[in-house]
């Protein structure tokens, strides 16, 4: 039994070895968890993209749950995602709100119009002030908002088939049905 | 040529992402860069706050920064970044019960280990007395009683 040991101890440094492998190919190294899941989602008020005299705040936004999508003519990403958003927005049955991050205005349009827009409102946060209040760090990042006001799930990077269809789907029945999603 | 060469390495400044900020004095401008150390970069997250070059750092030294002008303290601006960034954003994680693991193991560990090392010194002690109170009698090499191979022990 005795001489066994070194083995046992050998055996149990491979299985962490193997872990350490099996964790860094099986999660995103550069996710950070948000504080913010689980709180309401911090005040805003940001101007319209094609109304720019008009303003859209978190107030205005109670009452139905929406996605806010994080987006930016700039982002390689963000081009990647649009498709999705194009072909899956409308079946999600929510409010999509584009939330046109650090980029100028006239760009956001030409790009919108190039690639077609899948929003219902887009917002417009130039100085990205409201990022930072979102705890947003790269584009496109996405926060689903219930009701209430109250962030109940982030999306960090592209929302693709598969996580709109493993994750974001199931979060959205779980606020229409009133209860809390376990992700 | 030599002299060009040195012209040139006096020249020559580490480089920095440092944008111009309008300090206040040298006191404040010091705060600034301790605190922006301690800060980590979200975007190249292997960087500090003072020294990325991400547009995201810019903004968020502009942010330390006018939190400092408004008379913030250090840990009032650090909470501001934890409450959005989460616990990722300091260079030093803080300790509370989700961090046990990460600032415990290490003590842990070296207890263990220390614990296991006192077990191997004691049994080749004790080996090396009833060794030599064998050997004792006899005209035994005085050399040998150290010579205990502590593999044996295993």
């Amino acid at each position: 039994m005795k001489r066994l040991l070194p083995f046992f101890v050998f055996v149990l440094l491979c299985g962490l070895l193997g872990f350490g492998i099996w964790w860094n190919t099986h999660h995103e190294m550069n996710e950070v968890p948000s504080p913010l899941v689980g709180k309401t989602a911090p005040e805003f008020t940001l101007p319209l993209l094609y109304e720019p005299t008009k303003s859209l705040g978190r107030k205005d936004l109670l009452g139905q749950p929406y996605l806010l999508n994080v987006f930016g003519s700039w982002c390689p990403t963000c081009q990647d995602e649009h498709p999705f958003l194009m072909r899956e927005g409308k079946s999600l049955g929510i409010r999509l709100i584009g939330l046109d991050w650090k980029d100028q205005p006239e760009a956001a349009k030409r790009w919108l119009q190039q690639f077609g827009n899948p929003y219902q409102t887009i917002i417009v946060d130039e100085d990205g002030h409201a990022g930072i209040d979102f705890g947003v760090y790269g584009a496109p990042e996405t926060f689903l908002v219930d009701a209430q006001g109250v962030i109940r799930y982030k999306r960090i990077g592209m929302l693709t088939p598969d996580v709109i269809a493993r994750e974001l789907k199931p979060q959205i029945a779980a606020i229409s049905a009133g209860r809390v999603a376990t992700p | 040529m030599k002299w060009l060469l040195l012209a040139m390495l006096l020249m020559a400044q580490p480089a920095t992402a440092i944008d111009p900020l309008p300090f206040k004095d040298r006191a404040q401008e010091v705060r600034f860069q301790n605190l922006t150390k301690q800060l980590r970069c979200l975007v190249c997250q292997n960087q500090d706050l003072a020294d990325s070059d991400a547009d995201l750092a810019k903004d968020l030294r502009q942010q330390v920064f006018k939190m400092m002008q408004s008379g913030k303290s250090d840990a009032e601006i650090k909470q501001f970044l934890v409450s959005r960034y989460n616990d990722f954003v300091l260079y030093d994680p803080p300790l509370k019960p989700g961090t046990w693991l990460l600032w415990f193991t290490p003590g842990v560990l070296v207890l263990i280990g220390a614990g296991v090392l006192a077990n191997i010194l004691r049994r080749r002690g004790q080996s090396r007395l009833t060794a030599s109170a064998q050997i004792a009698p006899s005209d035994g090499e005085p050399g040998d009683s150290g010579d205990i191979d502590p593999r044996e022990d295993w």
